[in-house]
This record gives C-alpha cells, structure tokens and sequence, in this order.
C-alpha cells in the first residue's frame, strides 16, 4: 500500500510553475523582511530609542526565540499528525534537566544536546503512549505531563546535583553544577564592522547592520542546527512522500487510514519527535546560561505553542512568531522599560497598517475594531513614558494575547487536530 | 440504576489502580536511590496520622478543593480552563484589599469580600470566555497568559504605596478588621490546629456543583456540550452562551479558593499567600474525574501527601519525591479512566443492542479492534 502514497504525484505542478512560485516566496519574504525593517527603522527614529536595533537586542533576540522555536517547531510536528502537545513545556523541563546531567558527567557540551533529546523524548514517549496508546484526551494527558515532568527533575536534582559530589561541584537540589558549554563561532570583525554601520543610525541601513551583528555575534553550533531545522521540517513535511502521511494524518486520519497509512505509528512518530524539538529546546536553555536552574523554561513551552498557533501551522510563521516574542522579551531583559515602551508605537503602527489594509479589502467591522485599539495603544504612547517593569516582564505573554485576539480567526489548524482517533473507528 | 452504581464502582477501582501504580513507582524510584519504600511510606502515614496533622490535611484539602471544583466546571463541558491559577490569586489580592478597606458589621462584612472575590475571579475567567466566542482563541493558550499576565498585574499592585504596605517587617494589604473573620473550628478530636470554618463553604460549593450538573436543565446543557458541541448546538442549546457562564462560574468558584486562608488565618495578602494552587486543582479534577466525591477523595490525598511528605527531609529522603507519586497518580488515573469509559460505553452499546434485538456488530467489532 505505502508505494502507492510515494508514485503519487506531488499536488503543487511541476515545472516553470514551480519555479515561479518559488521565487514568489522568496519575493515575498524579502518584501515583508524590508517592509518591516522600515517600520522597526521608522519607530526608531521616531521614539530615539537606537537600542530598538542594535547588535546586542537582536543577538539577544535570536537567543531568546530559539528555545521557544524549537518547543514551537516540537508543536508544529505533533499537530501537523493531528495530535495537540501541551505537554511540550514538561518535555522542555525534562529536556533542560537530562542537557545538564548529560553534559555534567559526560564533561562534554556535545553530549549536552543529547541529553537534551533523550530528556524530551521520554516526554514524548509518554505523551505518546497515553494519547495515541490509549486515546487519552490530548490536553489532559499534556496537563498532567507537566504536572509530572516537574517534579521528576526536581527529584533527580535532588538526588543527582545535591549529592555529595555534586554539592562539590557547585550544585544542589535547586541547580546543577556549571557545565561545560559550546563555544561561539568567532566572527567577531565581522560584528565589528556591522556595529560601526548600526552606530551611523542610517535609516534601515544601520537597522539591518544591527541584526546582521546580531546574528554572526551569537552564533554556536546549536544556534546554526536550530535554525536549520526549520528549512528542513518545512522540507521533510511538505516535500516528502513521509511528510504527506504525517500530515494526512492529521488532516483525515480515517482516509489517511484507507490508503494505508499506519496512522498510530505516525502519530506516534511524530510526538516523540515533537517531545524531542522541545527537549532540544530546553537543552539550549541550559548551553545558554551554562546551567540548570528549577522552573528555567519559565513557560516557553507555553509560549512556542503560542507562536505555532500565531505562525498558522506553519514552519515560516512559527520562525515569525518566535523571533516576534524573542524580541520582545530580549528587549525586556536587556534594555530599560522606556525602550520596550517603544514597542508600543510599533504595535499602534501594525494595528493602524492593518485596520487600512481591512478597509482596503472592505472589512469594516475588522477595520474599525483594528483602528480603535490602534488609537488606543498609539495614545498611550503619547501619554506615557515606560510600561511599568512588571508588564514590560510579561510583553511577550500580552503580545500573544492580542495577537491571537487579533488575528487567530484567520488560521487554520489541521483538521483534526485535538481529535481522538481510534482503529477503525470511520467504519 | 444498577448501571450507574456499576460505573461508579469502575471508576473509583480505576482510581485505587492508579493510586498502586503510583505507589509501584514510587517504590522503584525509592529503592533506585537507595531508600526503603516501606520505611518511607509508615514514616509517612505515623506523620500525616498525627491528629493536628489531619486538622492542617482537612484545611489545605479545603482549599484544594474549591480549586479543583472551579477546573472542574470547565472541564465537564470541555472547556480547559487553565487560568484558576491566576483567577484566584489576582481575586485574593482585591478581595483582601477591599476587606481591609472597608469597615461592614460582622456578617455582611465576610459576605462582602466573597463576593468580591467571585466577582474579581468571574471577570477574570471572563475575559477568556469573551475572547472565545467573539475571536475564537483557544481558551487553553488565553488562560495561560492569563495566569502570566495576572501576576504581572499582582506585581505592579501589590507594590508600597498602592494596595501593600509595611506592617512590621512584613509587606502586607491591610489587615481585616475581626468582623470580618470566619473562626475555625476544633473538628478532629486531640488537635490543637482547628479547621477553618469555611470548610462548610467548600462543601455546599460541591453540593451546589452536583446538584446544578445533574439536576438543572443549565447542567444537562453543560454535559451536553462537552460530550459534542455541535449536537448540543443543533438541538438549541446556545453554545456560546454556554461557554461564557461555564467561565464566568469556573471563575466565581476560582475567587474563593483562598477565602478560607484569608477570613480564617491570614487576614490579608502578603507575599506567604500560597501560590500555584490553580495548577494543583487542575491534577486533582483529572484525578476525581470532574466528580465533586471522587474530588473530595483527591484532595484529601494529596494534601495529605503534601503533608506527610515533610517528615521526609528530616529523614534525608528527597521530599521532592512525593511530587512523582503525584505526577505519576494522576498520568496513570487519566489513562485508567479512559479505559473504564471506554469499557462502560461497550457495555452500554451492547445492553442497547440486546434490548434492541440487533445485538451485532459494533460493540464486538469494538472489541476486536480497538
């Protein structure tokens, strides 16, 4: 039966088509790449906050989304086979745990990583057998892995960290000792040369410097892989005969079923490697601070779900979200409040671009609604000086609440998605 | 009726295999480390069993309860209302505040702030139903920044100068004057701790709960929907409709959960007001399956597991164990109880089928494959 799936021809037209559409895409992203660029540049300019885009916002910036990147892209894979993870912030846990105990007493940072995936696939593997196993509803079987996941790395850090040896070291049942971590690839003339462009504060210009600086100044081997891995879900999802099952799993698993799929055994699949995105995740945590702490993810697994949700399912928008509340929540903890204050010029300017753009396309009570909270934020810009320290904490959790307010009418889960599925069953 | 005793007895069974399971885990992870299980636990149980004990595993129980009412109300038509957490914490802010505020005789006065903690925890919970039904956000992502953003809320008011202030060496609303307090009561025989009196509140909230689900047309709808949104729908129930009150009351049980703790004890908001509860009501409905006596089973059991866990650092076993046997109790439950579900809907379908005379295929083939 499964040869038949792979002589099936692939749904997008072969040939000069495929090649325009391509380019499409790539026209596109540079559009809306320069596009906002020239609104980061203009509220810069406006509100004279030049921190908005230095090397230092978005080199923390791309550390502060890769962790909720990944636990996304963990979210991306399990409901693209139709199964909600909820769970992801328990695999993360458990992910930064194993990360730290791999590379405590395998003294290495490489085994850091696989720490890091073998902590989330446990969680994964447990989600898995409890939803796809036993049909266990999705989100109480997340609920209670995270009520889980917890609690395991704090015993064992008991046990492990806190022990004499690890005491010894610098450990204790709330952290682990100092572990090794990778080293940064040095292309530091590079950063040089693009911190000199960001301190012209030309318009764009410096602002593109500033995030190129940004990128070669943070870049280690696990930031490279991270990155990489979301041309190849997109790639192994929507351009292999395996991602076609998987995704048709989570479309119509009875048809999927029909054609001879084996749907439990993607499902399955495709949790586990989803438990194991998110522990990568957490391993990156701890390679970050060189460190595991108790409650170190602080609700990014949360958050990665939320930026899949605002990506519409989508590798491309999943990296949008996730570089939109790293950004924020890099501006958060590393600049002061009046310059996350700035931030709400730029969400006036978005609402008011898109109450325009639903005018356009004649969508009043859309466009009306846009406008009015785009007036509103724009007057409390005007109004004020600095969102008060604990709001400009939790910027990336208010951003996810107006964005999905806003926009989450237009997306389009995977049809069966959240739905139990069992052998059989369309009979 | 019969059928109905037999799926409570499936249930509360699946329970007690969970609560061995865990146990069984927990004995492994205790022998891996070199502890005896059997010790740990008798320390355990000699502790939890100390009569002042039981009066502190009957408060926290207290508490846990309502926590777990109000997800459960959510939970029974399908709605997974994560945010209690936040609900209730940002409700015992104001309802402590405005107790201290305020100078009411003695009655009205605690009415008063109950009900403002309702109304605090309902506008709350509120806020997710709305964004809901008007945006179609998912109510599971909305509540969970909503918990975030609540204690960013609490944090920005909770500050000298706004709502806390320095009494002594500690940061504190102001204190509620004594017509404002619920005495406790000296409930377990031997105890000097006594239980708080709001104790009554969490069972007439139970009481309520049962009664609304199983004998109002409101409840009937509420099941309803849960079981299929779209059926209910179709045969008139308002679903929107629905969801707004299911939050709206999910959010009124919320802002009680820390009333006990606030008119009995504490009489104000500080820093020591527990946290995290919202979370914990959240394993204990899973684990009392939605049922207000399967959740007054769990939530003796696991206050009493918090309880007794103390004992364990004094004898250098991590206390932090406990925290699996829970974690692994309430995995292990929700999985037991899908199986008895799915074995009681069998069941039904086959007694349905003889009575019917078509007792063929679908229970069998069922069996078979599933």
């Amino acid at each position: 039966m499964t040869t038949t799936l792979q002589k099936a021809p692939q749904p997008a037209a072969p040939g000069p088509s495929l090649a325009l559409m391509r380019n499409n895409v790539l026209a596109r992203v540079v559009f809306i790449a320069v596009i906002g660029m020239g609104i980061m540049s203009f509220v810069r300019i406006v509100s004279g906050r030049d921190d908005l885009t230095t090397s230092g916002a978005t080199g923390g910036a791309i550390n502060s989304a890769i962790p909720i990147m990944l636990a996304g892209l963990g979210g991306l894979w399990s409901e693209r086979a139709g199964v909600v993870n909820i769970g992801l912030e328990g695999q993360m846990i458990l992910g930064t745990w194993f990360a730290a105990d791999f590379a405590y007493k395998g003294h290495s940072a490489w085994m850091l990583i696989v720490g890091g995936l073998v902590g989330g696939m446990i969680g994964g593997v447990l989600h898995a057998i409890a939803t796809v196993g036993f049909g266990v509803d999705q989100i109480i079987s997340g609920v209670a892995l995270n009520i889980l996941a917890p609690g395991i790395a704090k015993y064992l850090s008991g046990v492990v960290f806190a022990s004499a040896q690890g005491v010894k070291d610098g450990g204790g049942p709330t952290q682990s000792p100092k572990v090794q971590v990778l080293s940064t690839l040095d292309w530091h003339s590079a950063g040089d040369w693009f911190d000199k462009i960001n301190a012209h504060h030309w318009f764009v210009i410096s602002d593109i410097a500033g995030l190129l600086g940004g990128l070669v100044t943070s870049l280690n081997w696990l930031t490279i892989i991270a990155l990489l891995l979301i041309p190849f879900t997109w790639f192994v999802l929507w351009r292999t005969s395996f991602g076609l099952r998987l995704r048709s799993v989570g479309e119509n698993p009875t048809s999927a079923e029909t054609l001879g799929v084996r749907v439990y055994t993607m499902k399955a699949t495709a949790v586990i490697i989803s438990g194991m995105l998110a522990g990568l995740g957490g391993a990156f945590l701890v390679e970050y601070t060189g460190i595991y702490r108790d409650g170190q993810t602080g609700g990014r697994g949360y958050i990665g779900l939320a930026a899949m949700i605002f990506g519409n399912w989508r590798p491309g928008g999943l990296l949008a979200g996730s570089g939109l509340f790293g950004y924020t929540d890099a501006l958060q903890q590393q600049t002061q409040p009046a310059t996350v204050h700035a931030l709400l010029l730029l969400v006036a300017i978005i609402l008011l671009l898109v109450a325009a753009w639903a005018a356009y396309r004649k969508a009043g009570k859309r466009a009306v609604i846009a406008a009015v909270a785009g007036g509103l934020v724009l007057l409390w810009y005007g109004t004020t000086d600095e969102i008060p320290a604990q709001f400009a904490t939790y910027s990336p959790q208010i951003l996810t609440l107006l964005v999905l307010a806003v926009a989450s009418q237009r997306l389009r889960p995977p049809a069966a998605d959240g739905l139990p599925w069992r052998r059989g069953q369309g009979a | 009726m019969r059928d109905r005793l037999n799926r409570v007895a499936l249930g509360a069974i699946a329970g007690v295999i969970a609560l061995l399971f865990a146990l069984a885990v927990t004995s492994a992870v205790l022998s891996l480390t070199h502890h005896s299980p059997w010790g740990t636990f008798t320390k355990m149980w000699d502790f939890g069993t100390k009569a002042d004990n039981i009066a502190g595993i009957v408060n926290a129980a207290t508490t846990y309860y309502l926590s777990a009412i109000a997800v459960a109300i959510g939970f029974r038509m399908n709605l997974f209302n994560i945010g209690v957490d936040g609900q209730y914490q940002i409700a015992a802010l104001l309802a402590a505040a405005f107790g201290g505020a305020v100078a009411l005789p003695t009655g009205l006065h605690q009415v008063a702030i109950i009900m403002v903690a309702m109304l605090v925890g309902s506008a709350w919970a509120g806020l997710v139903g709305v964004l809901k039904v008007t945006r179609g956000v998912s109510e599971v992502i909305s509540s969970i920044m909503l918990n975030f953003i609540a204690t960013a809320m609490i944090a920005y008011l909770f500050q000298r100068g706004k709502l806390a202030h320095l009494y002594g060496e500690n940061l504190t609303t102001t204190p509620i004057k004594s017509s404002g307090y619920v005495g406790g009561i000296s409930l377990i025989p031997g105890a000097h701790v006594k239980v708080y009196g709001l104790v009554f509140l969490a069972i007439a909230v139970g009481v309520a709960f049962q009664f609304i689900i199983s004998r109002t047309r409101f409840g009937f709808d509420l099941r309803a929907t849960g079981r299929s949104a779209s059926a209910a729908q179709a045969s008139g129930v308002n679903v929107k409709r629905m969801v707004i009150t299911a939050m709206l009351l999910s959010g009124a049980v919320a802002g009680l959960v820390n009333m006990p703790v606030l008119l009995g004890e504490a009489h104000n908001y500080s820093l020591n007001t527990p946290a995290g509860i919202g979370f914990t009501g959240i394993a204990i409905a899973l684990l009392g399956r939605n049922n207000p006596v399967g959740i007054v089973f769990a939530s003796l059991l696991w206050a009493f597991l918090d309880t007794s866990s103390n004992i364990l650092q004094l004898n250098d076993i991590p206390q932090s164990v406990v925290l699996i046997t829970e974690g692994v109790v309430v995995l292990s439950a929700v999985v037991a109880y899908e199986l008895v579900h799915r074995y009681a809907l069998r069941r039904q379908m086959l007694h349905v089928g003889r009575e019917l005379g078509t007792a063929t295929a679908p229970s069998l083939d069922d069996e078979v494959l599933a």
